[in-house]
Parts: structure tokens; sequence; C-alpha cells
């Protein structure tokens, strides 16, 4: 054991990985050299700060890519195993959303061109024991939901990191290197991958149903009252929390065969809004109300009852939450055409005021119900961020 | 794009325990101050063995020799290697004599399947995330210390033992670590 064995074959040479550490050199050095002298407006070099009172990738525009990795921790993982997980993540994390490789990145090219990266980590309520601290109540599954057909292997989670770059492949090195520096503490339980259309002028993308989604989103003013978590937003704590957000998770796979029947003034009356353009079917602009209250010539309410928008909205302006989704478009099973649909990602302060009677609403009469599926479901409690100094998840371990 | 480089120059002051001014006077300045060290790592390992790794840069007008090193006790022994080939055209891992020089003005960076300091006989193991402080001397006596967090490794096998085709071997890893389970 003592002895340095010597006749160290060719063969495990090259499996040592020999690009290791130099490789990481010289490719920071690399990518400062080439922040010399950008091409204009290059999309590759773009970054997204890392450090800061909350974690990038909330309310960040959506990037063009998108993965979510559930994670469940070993047995024995304790506090100080996770204090060291967390060491490591805010270490890679801060190097690849720079654009410079992870400290013992076996491929430090690949973390040269960041565009856009970010990282974001959250914790289940496994994580949460694990640390020794209470798991808050609504940290865990949801209530159950009439329409939900959940399965395992989308569901749950002890940790989770959602990745996002505009470029597909930023997204799969930092899985890979996230994911290897973390396999003494953790096997991976599911892998969401999911993309966006590039943001059109208003900015509103569609989803794999032709539709304009996440128009009624919070503005930026109101990210602070609908989305942090604060003294003022969640008082009851807990304190570890304030800063970050909770997390709702949940694959919906869309019934793309049996929409392929319905017309398109069926579809418009599904959601209330037009396909087109995505105004309201009571007119007015795409980022505007739909008028609930308007009826049509017949006297019949020109929204549908149970149409989205109607069981989406509420008066109870508090009831709102920022949707982040992904679509997701799979290789189907034997003897399907598509096996599609929605990694639906939201955050919202308050995941009981907020998101659970919206979702309760929706489950219980929503027209879309008859073409949707949720068939996976996680809940996660977004960490604050980490400022200069800091390491991400310190709030839960002191 | 100036943050980038901004970055870079952080993590080595931050790093660097020591003054890395580029004109320091030789005749009067320890090797030791006209060294710093980016990016130090270790290798994690269960026991026996492992190696630390990082970019050293010398700011001096001369060249440096580093000529040992110690850990804050996780290693009983400690040994400068090289990986080089020997008289069967076979790679070997051994001492180097003489020790580890950083040329003037020049980085040398330690690396798998390069140069690296050799930590032997662990005293524990070395968890993935846990910090090791290294120190290293160089040819005047002087001294300076740094920390190198562990990582996870699958490559520098230096105790590689045969046997198979994919290099997978992790002797050093802990993978297997009693602590984590078996969940695999």
């Amino acid at each position: 054991m003592g002895e340095p064995r010597r006749g160290l074959s060719r063969r495990a040479l090259l499996t040592s990985g020999s690009v290791g550490a130099a490789g990481v050199v010289v490719g920071a050095a690399g990518a400062s050299a080439v922040a010399h002298e950008p091409p204009a407006a290059d999309p590759g070099t773009r970054t997204v700060a890392f450090r800061g009172a909350h974690q990038a990738g909330v309310v960040t525009p959506p990037q063009d890519h998108g993965l979510l990795v559930a994670y469940d921790l070993r047995d024995g993982v304790d506090a100080d195993a996770l204090r060291r997980l967390f060491a490591i993540w805010t270490d890679d994390v801060e190097r690849l959303t720079a654009g410079r490789a992870g400290l013992a990145d076996t491929e430090p090219e690949l973390a040269l061109r960041p565009s856009g990266l970010t990282v974001t980590l959250a914790v289940g309520p496994g994580a949460v024991e694990a640390a020794g601290v209470a798991v808050p109540s609504w940290l865990g599954p949801l209530p159950d939901f009439t329409v939900d057909r959940l399965e395992d292997r989308w569901s749950g989670g002890d940790l989770l990191l959602q990745i996002c770059s505009d470029d597909e492949l930023v997204v799969s090195h930092a899985l890979r290197l996230l994911t290897k520096e973390a396999r003494t503490f953790t096997t991976v339980r599911w892998v969401q991958r999911g993309f966006r259309g590039p943001l059109g002028r208003d900015r509103t993308p569609r989803n794999l149903m032709g539709q304009v989604d996440g128009t009624a989103n919070p503005r930026p003013a109101d990210h602070d009252a609908l989305v942090w978590r604060s003294a003022t937003t969640t008082p009851d704590g807990p304190a570890w929390l304030d800063g970050g957000t909770t997390m709702v998770v949940r694959r919906i796979r869309m019934e793309l065969d049996t929409w392929d029947e319905v017309d398109r003034t069926a579809r418009e009356r599904t959601i209330g809004r037009r396909l087109d353009d995505g105004r309201p079917l009571t007119g007015g602009r795409l980022e505007d109300d739909p008028d609930l209250d308007a009826l049509d010539a017949n006297g019949l309410e020109v929204i549908d009852p149970f149409a989205h928008v109607r069981r989406a909205r509420t008066k109870d302006r508090r009831q709102r939450i920022l949707r982040r989704p992904y679509n997701y478009d799979d290789p189907p099973p034997a003897g399907e055409l598509t096996d599609a649909g929605l990694v639906f990602v939201s955050f919202q302060a308050d995941l009981e005021a907020q998101f659970v009677p919206l979702q309760r609403r929706l489950a219980e009469l929503d027209l879309l119900n008859q073409w949707t599926t949720p068939i996976g479901s996680a809940v996660f409690a977004v960490l604050p961020g980490a400022r200069r100094g800091e390491q991400l998840g310190q709030s839960l371990l002191t | 794009m100036k943050r980038l480089t901004t970055l870079l120059l952080v993590t080595v002051t931050a790093v660097g325990l020591t003054a890395c001014g580029s004109s320091t006077d030789a005749s009067t300045a320890t090797q030791a101050s006209t060294v710093s060290v980016q990016d130090p790592w270790v290798k994690a390992a269960d026991s026996g063995m492992t190696a630390a790794f990082g970019t050293f840069r010398n700011a001096a007008d001369r060249d440096v020799t580093i000529v040992s090193a110690t850990t804050d006790g996780v290693a009983g022994r400690v040994e400068l290697h090289e990986m080089a080939t020997d008289e069967d055209g076979q790679m070997v891992m051994r001492q180097k004599k003489g020790g580890i020089v950083v040329p003037a003005g020049k980085t040398h960076t330690l690396e798998p399947g390069g140069d690296h300091i050799m930590l032997m006989d662990l005293t524990r193991p070395v968890e993935p995330g846990q910090d090791v402080r290294v120190t290293i001397r160089f040819s005047d006596d002087s001294t300076m210390s740094f920390t190198a967090p562990a990582r996870s490794f699958s490559g520098a096998e230096e105790d590689y033992q045969g046997g198979t085709d994919h290099g997978d071997m992790d002797h050093g890893d802990t993978g297997e670590h009693a602590d984590h389970g078996d969940h695999g």
C-alpha cells in the first residue's frame, strides 16, 4: 500500500485523464484570451451572474434548453457530507457559469462557451432531513389531484439541479461534471430534458399543442411579492429559506393524437385565447386579462366556464405563480406515435397559498385536462443565493 | 468578458498566499514569496495513497525548485513524483530527482499523468469536498501553504494494478466508502 507502483501501463495512463489540470488551466486562460477580442455579440460567451441574494435560473429569462436532474442521497449522508457536496457544487457552478472549466474537469474545453448557463440548486424533504432540520409541511408530495397519473420514475427526489443554457452541449457537460463530482453522495433518480423555441419579440413562447404559453407570468416588479421568500412573503419561515423560493416540477404528457381531432375553434375555446396571437377571445392585447363576464349574441359566456384561462384565474392577485416550463419530445414507446408534453416548472414564494388552490381549480375542471395528463410531480425548496464568500446551502447547514 | 479575466485574477490572489508581483528582487526575496498556486486540488481516496495537483506560477526572474511537501497530517509520507518513460519504453511513476522546477516568469502544472505531489500512507480517508492543507518547501528552505479541496476523480490511478480494459478500478476513489452505503 505504501509504495508507489512502478510499471504503470500505457493503457492506464491513457485512461488516467491526462488532460486533467493542465487542460483546466489552459482552458481557463483561453477563455480570458478570447475575451479580449470577442466576436461581435457572440452568444456563446454570454454569462449570467452566479453570486447574489437569489440563485439564478428562477427569474432569469428562460434559456433555450433546460434540464432537471433529481438525486437521491446515499445512506449515511449527513449534514457534514451535505456541506462538502454543496461546497463542491458551489465551486463548480461558479466556474461553469463564468465560462471556466470545473476544478477536476476532464473536458475543460466544453466549459468555455456557457451560452447563458445557469445552475439552480434545490432541496427535497430528504436533504432537509439529512441536514438535521425540520422539514416544512409543504415540502413533500402535492395533494392528490384527480387528474394525476403519477409515475415514480418522474416523481420525488432529495436534491434537484436545474441546468439551463442556450447551448445543449453546455447543459450536458454541466450535468456530467456536477453528477460525477456528486457520485459518492448521490444517485440519479430522474432526468428530464426540455427545450423552448427562441423567444419571439413578445417573449411569449409556445408549447407543443401550438398554444401561446406563459402569458400571465408575474412581471419583475412583482417578483419580491410573489416569488422570493422573505419576512414579508413568508413570515412564518423557515428563515433558512429566506431569499429562496418553492419549486414545483410536473411532467405533463400531452395527448397529441387525440388533440389532432380537435378543430381550431374548439381548441381556442378550450383555452380561451386565440391560437394565432394568443389574445383573449374577448379581445384586447396579448397581455390583457380576458373579460370573464363578456357574453356573446346568444347570451352565452365568450370564455367557456371551463376554459383554461378562466380556471387558472382568480380575483386573488396573490394566487399567481412564475411559470418556467420546457417542452419535451422523447422517443415514443413501441407502437405509439409520440411521447411529448411539458416539463412544467413553477416558482412561488408560498406553495400552499399560491400554487395549490390554483392547481386544485384546474384539476377539478379544465377543458384542457382531456388532452393533458400529469405523470410526474415533485416539490423542492430553492435555496437562497450565495453571496461572495458564501456557499450554496449555507443557511440550511449552520 | 472583462469579468472572466477579473475572476481568474481573483482566484490567483485568493488562493496564492504569497505576493505575486512581477518585478520581485530575486536577490532578497524567498522563493516562496514569488510563487502562487492556482486551482489546487487533491484526488479523493479512502486509504493508501493519492495525489495533489495545481498550477504554480513563478513571478521572479530566476527559477525556483520545490524540494519537498507535507500535509496537515493526512499523509504519513509525501513525495514529489513525475511520470517518465523507462529504458523499456514503459511509462513509470517515480520520484522526481532534484525536485520540481518552476521556471522564471512561467507556470508549471502538476496534473494527472504528469508531475504531482504524491500523498502516501494516508492516515484517514480524503473525502470529496474536504480540504487538505498542503505545505511545500523550496530549495532555499522557504515554504508556502495552500488549501487543496478533494474531488472524486477516476483518472490518476497511480496504484493501478492491471487486469481491466476500462481503467475503472478506482482503487483510490471513495466510491466504495462504507459511510456512503452501496446504493449503486
